[in-house]
């Protein structure tokens, strides 16, 4: 028995931070501000001592660090933690965006404000905990407990059909984890173990992994959310407060791919061949068929949520392309998008704060008023078409080229998503802040504030920054994904032998 | 050096962008004016020392991104290709600057304006030192950024967002291209830095390549594929539609970006990779076909526009379609050129064009100007310049480059040389009409814009019947008299005023773009075309290109004659319609109601793009997501079951009254139910 880690620390402390608020008591005006600089201190310490994690953090080797175990329900079943390569940079990302979550709930947040913290802090837990599980059992609990702070975020604080939407939202990828839970029993019993690790080592026979795959292709493709179980994505977010509407693109959605590549693509790497073809098919409808649809949404939010929805695409497309480019695009990807997709969420937010409208057509020439909000929009909108440069480009790229080299027809249909985000995100630019400001209702819209500033040109300068620069994520992917190819490729030359045979 | 070149543009953007509101606009002005000037004088030293002295190098700045094999760095590859281009581009770029400081003195958003010049300057400075493609798509992505937010400047006229959204839009379609281009090089030679690139060349040279259900010669598909892209950003032929829209822009932006340096990129691209182009014969005869297209089509829609900026925007699409003609022919360094010297003329054409605007304020009909020559001598002494330089008068920079590029044409025996002949030679006659035409118009006749009165001129005008370029869409000729006035926004004055002459800090760019326009082309024949061609460029293009041009020095009499009697013709028959019978150009249009529409509505390529792909994507999207998403997915999935479980909980959300105790509870509960369900399970497995 160990003493507690690092990443015991990381999932304790937003706890404390919760337990705090909790037990706030004063005048509502107390309690409001008390609970959200509690969890404004709680997240960022967390984020600092993510930090430390993170300088403690072994680049270089694909290995399993930082790794802490205690005893849990059985000795197979352990409470272990542990990070490598494909999840220390999700634990970074989680705890960075939290503190922004935080602030762009810091004024709109009126209702029950000690539960809404609360429920953000636990939430917090869960996400860190989804990325540093080392045993699978683990990982599904915190995959699962996810779902109810975020199930009551939803809920609570959402817009007008809100209720209908976290229904949606919680039965889809409930309905899924079921059979993931499924899966998780027969792999214990096949196994006799739980531990990642172990996991990894063990080969499943490939009729097995067939069965396997699909029942975790089943939650993950929901939470991805691929097409066509993604509608559940659109309602969420738009009824969801900002800050919800950011976790959910930023971190919840990684969940997806993240399963992927820790279980899917090492664990059954025969199925996951097997089905190369399916996947490329969803991710390229995705691809078209949501930029498609999300050329023609009338509310900013959902239009947002549809272009995540492609350009998950483009992440899963990478993901089984099983090229170095394709898997750390892949992955590069997920961590742009979560910078990404969470501005433009919180730009969102900005112009819903004021207007309490998300309709496209009730805004037009806000640059007028708003010179500063027009810029940084620009870089994310930008960011969001993947302009190279900025973040957006280098995962749209490599995963494009490694679809390319598996299959060119998929990069081929892949493209024309490159079009169509253009297309979009222009012209949603063009009808909300270009144009004369006629609508007497924004005519006295006020700019940015120093709150909202910071929050997106801190966000705006580390999308260039990765754009330009990229190596300080990218690399962190790269032994990793050497590692997992080199495994995947000595089942893929047997399967090669055998398809050889075939024909 | 080259780190200053390239890197002050981007200084100068950063200080104008972010600060440009506290320091205000005049300093704003200065500062990205002053940077460009070091940035355009360092060139000259760079173009100086590369092309006539030492030769090539490679400037490495920073790795960018690896995966894999796949490296990619920022760095500089200067030869004498880069330096011709950086010569031009901040040449070009300084005198903008420069001649905004006039033409934009009035707006109120001058630091944004130059922020966005220096931006551009910045990127186009990035594609032409590219050492990698990838780099170039970053560039080339990049100036198609500057050129959307600069298109769009004016963000308050639908017309110019519109403008803007189709540049980047339309520009995008021919990156699909591009990247997956990139994609292509990279599977087939492993690398997208140009030196491993050609090195390799030998070895793929008859690879073969299965794509979208055909099987490729390699280099072939993976030239066209690129090709694609530089047909976006070139504005040829089929993706030439977002061009003449992009004179919503101010003009000095016309001059820098849609005339002298962004648009030549596609030219530069094929020059760069002018050693896989030249592997790769059937892609080089779709670059001649495409560009003796191009040249003809865009000549001859130039002829009947009556807006002075989209003439000279389709005559920019037409000579663009002679660069091509000359890569095509295998004739490179003349392209490069033509590329130069046109950066000259062009430039300097636009830039009279807006001096001419500025003068009328604002107006840009040409029907509604006429006999400015006595009141903006300067102008128009360098509009002529300008005119005689794009129609190849003898011994003006244009004369050198075309007609090298025709004589090219006519000696290469490249397939499609033939066809790009006749039609760059029809083309030039046809340059020398709409150019004269222009000058006529604009300069001669009778002053069309009389006192207070913009409306009364319509009835003098020779065009008078002529419907208006603006309204692409409802060219009527009932809407002809408003639609006149349609396009003015900007003007903040009557037409009461005389025109007057522009400011000495918008003449002296004039001046400069002229002495290169007469003397660009004299001076460097020899280094870029001629006998000194190999040593100046030192291996920067490939090498089957001087035997192009030693062919060009024996092609027969009447070829090299064929473009200057091109250009007399033009010029009369301009002189007969515009000056000695100003009514035959309505009697024509009258007369032939169907071949006038169809050239002044641009063949119709809007109508067809929009009816063809615009329409049909908003219909499928709005189908996809109401039918699709509506009634197939969640029909059939979750609002099926979420309708019954919502009924069911609709007691039970009455009970969310509040206490976050009971949201703790239920945490709480959900935690322990499955902590319990895996202790059975775990006990169960032992």
């Amino acid at each position: 028995m160990s003493s507690f880690g690092i990443l015991a620390g990381l999932l304790a402390l937003p706890l404390v931070g919760a337990a705090f608020v909790l037990t706030l008591s004063g005048t509502d005006s107390e309690v409001k501000s008390n609970a959200r600089w509690g969890a404004l201190i709680t997240t960022i310490i967390t984020f600092l001592l993510s930090l430390y994690a993170w300088a403690k953090f072994d680049p270089n080797t694909a290995a399993f660090q930082l790794t802490e175990t205690h005893g849990w329900l059985a000795e197979t079943i352990r409470f272990k933690l542990t990070v490598d390569g494909f999840s220390m940079p999700f634990i970074l990302l989680t705890t960075f965006l939290m503190p922004f979550c935080i602030l762009a709930s810091w004024e709109v947040i009126g209702k029950r404000v000690k539960a809404y913290y609360v429920a953000f802090l636990i939430l917090e837990t869960t996400m860190i905990g989804v990325f540093a599980a080392g045993d699978l059992v683990l990982f599904y609990l915190f995959f699962e407990a996810g779902l109810i702070p975020m199930f009551l975020i939803i809920g609570i604080w959402g817009g007008k059909r809100r209720i209908y939407a976290s229904f949606k939202f919680f039965l889809y990828t409930l309905v899924g984890s079921v059979l993931m839970l499924l899966a998780i029993m027969a792999m214990y019993w096949h196994a006799g173990t739980t531990d990642i690790q172990a996991l990894l080592q063990h080969r499943f026979p490939a009729s097995m992994q067939t069965w396997l795959w699909l029942a975790f292709f089943a939650s993950l493709a929901v939470k991805m959310p691929m097409w066509p179980v993604h509608t559940w994505l659109p309602d969420a977010h738009v009824e969801a407060p900002t800050a919800g509407s950011v976790i959910l693109a930023g971190i919840l959605l990684k969940m997806g791919g993240y399963g992927f590549i820790r279980f899917s693509l090492p664990m059954f790497p025969d199925a996951s061949l097997y089905f190369q073809p399916l996947v490329y098919a969803l991710s390229v409808i995705a691809i078209i068929y949501t930029s498609l649809v999300a050329l023609v949404q009338e509310d900013i939010k959902k239009l947002i949520a549809y272009s995540s929805v492609a350009h998950m695409g483009f992440v899963t497309m990478g993901l089984f392309s099983l090229t170095p480019q394709g898997v750390q695009g892949a992955m590069f990807q997920m961590v742009s998008h979560g910078l990404v997709a969470g501005a433009l969420f919180l730009c969102v937010g900005v112009v819903y704060d004021r207007m309490h409208t998300r309709e496209i057509a009730a805004y037009g020439g806000l640059v007028k008023r708003m010179p500063k909000y027009a810029v940084l929009l620009m870089v994310f909108t930008m960011a969001n078409v993947g302009l190279p440069g900025t973040a957006g480009f280098v995962g749209e790229f490599l995963t494009m080229m490694g679809a390319f080299r598996s299959n060119p027809w998929v990069a081929f249909f892949a493209a024309f998503g490159v079009i169509l985000s253009a297309a979009y995100a222009l012209w949603l630019y063009a009808r909300v802040v270009y144009g004369k400001l006629e609508k007497p209702a924004l005519r006295d819209i006020a700019d940015l504030d120093r709150r909202e500033f910071a929050m997106l040109g801190v966000l705006a300068l580390l999308v260039i920054y990765y754009g330009v620069l990229p190596g300080a994520i990218l690399d962190v992917f790269a032994p990793p994904t050497e590692a997992l190819l080199k495994s995947v490729a000595s089942t893929m030359s047997t399967v090669k032998t055998a398809a050889a045979g075939a024909f | 050096m080259y780190h200053a070149i390239v890197f002050l543009p981007l200084v100068g953007f950063l200080i104008a962008g972010l600060f440009g509101r506290f320091i205000g606009a005049r300093p704003s002005e200065l500062i990205t004016t002053g940077l460009m000037m070091v940035a355009a004088l360092l060139s000259w030293v760079a173009f100086i020392s590369v092309g006539f002295g030492s030769g090539a190098t490679r400037v490495q700045v920073a790795n960018w991104f690896t995966s894999g094999e796949l490296v990619i760095d920022w760095a500089f590859r200067i030869d004498t290709l880069t330096a011709v281009m950086l010569v031009v581009v901040n040449s070009v770029s300084a005198l903008v600057h420069l001649y905004s400081m006039g033409y934009m003195h009035e707006d109120p958003h001058r630091p944004r304006f130059f922020a966005y010049l220096s931006l551009f300057t910045f990127a186009m400075l990035m594609l032409v030192t590219s050492d990698n493609l990838v780099q170039m798509f970053f560039g080339w992505e990049g100036v198609g950024l500057a050129s959307y937010l600069l298109i769009g400047f004016w963000y308050e006229k639908p017309s110019a967002n519109a403008a803007a959204m189709k540049a980047f839009i339309v520009n995008r379609v021919g990156d699909f291209g591009f990247a997956l281009g990139i994609f292509l090089v990279f599977v087939l030679f492993g690398t997208t830095t140009y030196s491993e690139i050609f090195a390799k060349i030998g070895e793929v040279k008859d690879a073969h390549f299965h794509f979208i259900g055909f099987e490729w010669h390699a280099l072939t598909l993976a030239c066209l594929l690129l090709f694609m892209g530089a047909m976006g950003k070139s504005a040829q032929f089929l993706l030439h539609t977002w061009l003449p829209d992009a004179m919503e822009g101010p003009t000095p932006v016309s001059a820098l970006i849609h005339a002298a340096t962004m648009v030549t990129a596609g030219v530069f691209m094929v020059a760069r990779l002018s050693p896989l182009f030249d592997a790769a014969p059937a892609a080089l005869t779709v670059v001649t076909i495409i560009g003796a297209i191009t040249a003809f089509f865009a000549a001859t829609v130039g002829l009947v526009q009556n807006d002075i900026k989209r003439v000279i925007a389709y005559s920019t699409c037409s000579q663009l379609g002679y660069m091509f003609v000359a890569l095509g022919v295998g004739a490179y360094g003349a392209a490069v050129f033509h590329l130069f010297t046109h950066a000259f003329f062009k430039a300097l054409l636009f830039l009279g064009a807006g001096s001419v605007i500025h003068a009328m304020h604002h107006e840009q009909d040409m029907r509604n100007m006429g006999g400015l020559r006595k009141y903006i001598p300067f102008t128009w002494a360098m509009m002529l310049v300008g005119t005689l330089a794009l129609t190849g008068f003898p011994f003006t920079a244009g004369y050198f480059s075309k007609d090298a590029i025709i004589e090219a044409a006519f000696m290469s025996d490249r397939p499609g040389h033939a066809i790009a002949f006749v039609s760059t030679l029809v083309a030039a006659f046809m340059t020398s009409f709409y150019s004269w035409r222009l000058a006529f118009m604009t300069f001669e006749q009778t002053a069309r814009w009389g006192a207070g009165h913009g409306h009364d001129a319509h009835g003098d005008a020779a065009h008078g019947d002529a419907g208006h370029g603006h309204a692409a869409h409802a060219d009527t000729h009932a809407h002809d008299e408003h639609a006149a006035h349609g396009h003015d926004d900007h003007h903040g004055h009557g037409h009461d005023h005389k025109p007057h002459e522009s400011p000495l800090v918008m003449l002296v760019p004039l001046g400069v773009l002229a002495f290169g326009a007469i003397f660009a082309g004299m001076i460097f024949a020899g280094s870029f075309v001629g006998h000194h061609a190999a040593d100046f460029w030192k291996g920067a293009l490939a090498e089957s290109q001087y035997a192009v041009f030693e062919a060009m020095h024996h092609a027969p009499k009447w070829v090299v004659w064929s473009p200057f009697v091109a250009m007399v013709l033009g010029w009369a028959l301009a002189w007969v319609m515009y000056i000695r019978k100003p009514y035959l150009p309505g009697e024509l249009a009258a007369s032939q109601p169907i071949a006038y529409r169809f050239l002044l509505n641009k063949w119709y390529f809007d109508e067809l793009y929009d009816f063809l792909f615009v329409r049909p994507a908003k219909r499928l999207g709005y189908f996809l997501w109401k039918r699709g998403d509506g009634t197939v997915i969640d029909g059939m999935g979750p609002d099926g079951i979420s309708a019954r479980v919502v009924d069911v909980t609709r007691g039970v959300v009455r009970l969310q009254t509040g206490y976050v105790y009971h949201y703790a509870f239920v945490m709480l509960i959900g935690v322990a139910a499955l902590v319990s369900w895996y202790l059975i399970v775990g006990a169960g497995a032992h």
